[in-house]
């Protein structure tokens, strides 16, 4: 069997674990025996996108340590697999280290969630289940960097129950950007603000995008709103399944329960001040 | 707004007041949506269009990398065609040149074709402090001038202007400037247009001299190109007896055939048309047929630093069409005079700095910043530059800059540093996500629950927090990461007990069965 490593990336590790939890679900459903190597950090995207890229070369480094031996790394962030294909063999090539450049040159392959998929394993029906309205938000670096192109509208038109909105103006970016967000405050937050409008229009429950951070922006600024739309990773609808029914009662009680829920839990809005 | 770009603040701060003016926002994102709409049809026609695209790139590194050869092939070609070639090292010494002959001439007066890099030497003012006046000629350049303002884009410097501002600009200024407009003007795009034609007219028909750029210039033929829209700039071109052009040294092309290329590139990238209404092509002096005396003013400006630096250099393929700024979502909200300099857009986030020398000021070393890199701007681009690459390239001459400058490190210095430090070790990444957990279970009884169960904190007064807290809810840290859950759980295969829910903060876990 194919020894597939996890690369959970930072956020997700530490603000979204919730995210990683389903690409574990997913991956062995669909029987893919997935590891954590637990030595891998961050692929130092913030610091090459910052201008440090001397600063970057240690978590190259962790990185191509943490995940030797693998046989493929799989990411649920467009961003975060990107900079591993795009930014690392620069990081490398600057740290004048020939080690790491052939470290990076034989690292193993590195996919996003749904080129894993959709290229891999070949499918793109996960047998998910998930009976809400969603639209999606393609991010620019899934969309650009990586050109995963309609495979994550292909599985989520596969997920039973689900309603797909379109989304207008899909393709601009919502101006999260990285330490864009901070720097330039106030042009992200106008991004984003057209954004959150654009979701609001649809009329979706879910926007549901491949990277957390973008949806960190927008969910950030769709809560603010008090818009009642909540924003979850894609891995988390395609980990979702129709539920058993015993246990049902206790199922619809949880608020907190995401993959799992029922349909009464779930088509009803959640949030009770929702703003339209 | 004064004639210059000088004093402009770095572009976090310029873009403050293009966001709050809600006209200028409603002007450029209906402006730009416009162009890109018809950009995507007319290019979407073209069923090798990517084949262009590499063609167009081939062509221009070609050149790059023989600029010196072409450049002297330019210059040879263009002596025996009966021009008269000269060099400028910079915007002094291209400025002196065009006064000079246009005082050889003993005129008071030029009638210019649109042209960036006149406008990048700032050629205007050095004529008019020669007392010479500069008559801009494309209808939104005239708009620009007249109103006493900046271009805000590179192909529609006016298009932060709407219809109802340009008939008080025309009835407020052209008297000023030579035949007023019509006192019934109404912001009928007929009636501006025809005002314009009569003001101008006066003025092709009276000027000695012309003053042009080139969009291309062959080498091998000493043929240079300008395409344009009105065909005020083939009066310009035509008319006056001596005609001095004022070109990039990148704007040469090998041969002829190369035009074939990026004549099917440019129109299509710069205003969403299969073919622009004028392209005029003219070759040094044609006996008896328009201007008798012809100059090429082949300008370097920081070009030659630019073709240095083996990753920047790509931004030298450029050739104006714009498209870049039409994509970008950070130009459509901030517009173009937030760049501070007549190259605004993606494109003069790479190539001013890069011309300028970063780190020579706080506003250059800003626009390398001033993109969230979407990557708009390279998908669209006829050339293929690679603009998130250059802007993350010379992010990294910034910081060096600033580095090699002080010796006390800023604060984003140590703040990578120590996120370095952190994340380059697995063990110190968990015990900082431990105490970030720690934080969280404390932030979130504070905070409110968002939609998904998930607690979010609100406004944070004050540093990076409160840039990102005043319009966005902050998620809290989870109470468990990924990696203890991980420990704890054995990847799962232990019962997971909802260790994560019984802190309240851990917003769903996944497909628990």
């Amino acid at each position: 069997m194919p020894r597939v490593g996890l690369m959970v990336t930072c956020l997700n590790d530490a603000l979204f674990p919730d995210t990683g939890k389903a690409v574990v679900t997913l991956l062995r459903r669909l029987g893919v025996e997935v590891e954590f190597p637990a030595a891998q950090t961050c692929c130092g995207q913030p610091m090459v996108n910052t201008g440090y890229v001397a600063d970057a070369v240690p978590l190259v480094r962790n990185h191509l340590d943490a995940f030797a031996g693998c046989d493929a790394i799989i990411a649920p962030s467009g961003s975060c697999a990107g900079s591993v294909r795009h930014q690392h063999g620069m990081v490398a090539e600057r740290s004048g280290d020939p080690g790491l450049v052939r470290g990076v040159e034989n690292a193993p392959p590195t996919y996003e969630l749904t080129e894993y998929l959709v290229d891999v394993l070949g499918t793109t029906d996960v047998g998910a289940y998930f009976p809400h309205r969603v639209t999606y938000h393609p991010t620019c670096h899934s969309l650009r960097m990586l050109g995963v192109g309609d495979r994550p509208a292909r599985l989520l038109r596969a997920v039973r129950g689900l309603t797909l909105l379109d989304l207008p103006g899909d393709a601009e970016c919502c101006g999260f950007g990285g330490t864009f967000a901070v720097k330039n405050a106030e042009t992200s937050i106008a991004m984003g603000n057209d954004k959150a409008r654009h979701v609001r229009e649809t009329g979706a429950e879910v926007l549901v995008a491949g990277d957390n951070s973008c949806l960190m922006h927008i969910g950030g600024l769709l809560s603010r709103q008090r818009s009642g739309v909540r924003v979850m990773h894609l891995a988390e609808i395609l980990a979702s399944t129709e539920p058993v029914i015993t246990g049902r009662a206790e199922r619809a009680a949880d608020p907190t329960s995401v993959g799992s829920a029922t349909p009464e839990a779930g088509t009803a809005p959640r949030e009770q001040e929702t703003v339209r | 707004m004064s004639g210059t770009f000088l004093g402009t603040p770095a572009f976090p701060t310029a873009a403050r007041a293009a966001l709050e003016d809600s006209q200028l926002r409603r002007n450029l994102a209906h402006a730009t949506a416009t162009i890109r709409t018809k950009r995507g049809g007319v290019v979407g026609e073209v069923d090798e269009w990517e084949q262009l695209r590499l063609a167009g790139e081939a062509i221009k590194n070609r050149v790059l990398r023989h600029l010196p050869r072409y450049l002297e092939q330019l210059e040879r070609s263009l002596t025996a065609a009966g021009a008269t070639v000269h060099w400028a090292r910079d915007a002094a010494e291209a400025n002196a040149i065009v006064v000079d002959i246009a005082r050889r001439h003993e005129t008071d007066e030029v009638v210019k074709v649109k042209s960036m890099a006149t406008q990048e030497i700032e050629l205007n003012d050095a004529l008019e402090a020669a007392g010479i006046h500069a008559w801009e000629t494309d209808l939104a350049e005239l708009i620009v001038q007249l109103g006493d303002d900046l271009p805000s884009h590179i192909l529609v410097p006016a298009i932060h202007r709407n219809r109802a501002e340009i008939r008080e600009i025309f009835l407020r200024e052209m008297s000023r400037a030579g035949r007023p407009a019509p006192a019934d003007l109404t912001d009928e795009p007929k009636q501006l247009a025809a005002a314009a034609r009569a003001h101008l007219r006066e003025k092709f028909l009276r000027a000695k001299v012309a003053v042009s750029g080139a969009n291309f210039a062959v080498a091998e033929t000493g043929t240079l190109t300008v395409v344009e829209s009105e065909g005020n700039g083939r009066m310009c071109l035509t008319l006056p007896e001596v005609l001095v052009s004022v070109v990039g040294i990148e704007k040469v092309l090998p041969t002829f055939a190369d035009l074939d290329v990026m004549l099917q590139l440019l129109p299509r990238s710069s205003t969403g048309e299969r073919m622009n209404p004028y392209t005029s092509t003219w070759t040094g002096v044609t006996p008896g047929d328009g201007p008798q005396e012809v100059h090429v003013v082949l300008l370097d400006n920081g070009r030659t630093d630019v073709l240095a630096d083996p990753t920047g250099r790509q931004a030298l393929r450029c050739i104006r069409c714009s498209a870049c700024l039409n994509v970008c979502p950070v130009y459509e909200r901030t517009g173009g005079h937030a760049y501070g300099s007549v190259y605004p857009g993606p494109i003069g986030a790479i190539l001013t700095p890069q011309l300028r020398g970063v780190g020579s000021d706080p506003q250059t070393d800003s626009l390398p910043y001033a993109s969230s890199l979407c990557g708009a701007c390279f998908e669209v681009c006829p050339v293929r530059i690679d603009i998130p690459e250059v802007l993350v390239h010379l992010r990294s001459e910034v910081v060096e800059a600033h580095q090699q400058a002080s010796r006390v490190p800023s604060v984003q210095d140590m703040a990578m540093k120590a996120a370095s430090w952190t994340l380059s070790s697995s063990a110190r990444t968990g015990a900082a996500e431990k105490a970030a957990g720690w934080g969280g279970r404390l932030a979130a009884r504070i905070g409110r629950t968002a939609p998904g169960g998930r607690n979010v904190l609100g406004a944070i007064p004050g540093g990076p927090a409160g840039a990102w807290s005043d319009s966005r809810d902050v998620p809290v840290p989870a109470a468990e990461s990924f990696r203890q859950w991980w420990e704890r759980t054995d990847g799962g295969h232990r019962d997971d007990g909802g260790a994560g829910n019984a802190n309240g903060n851990d917003g769903g876990n996944g497909d628990r069965r």
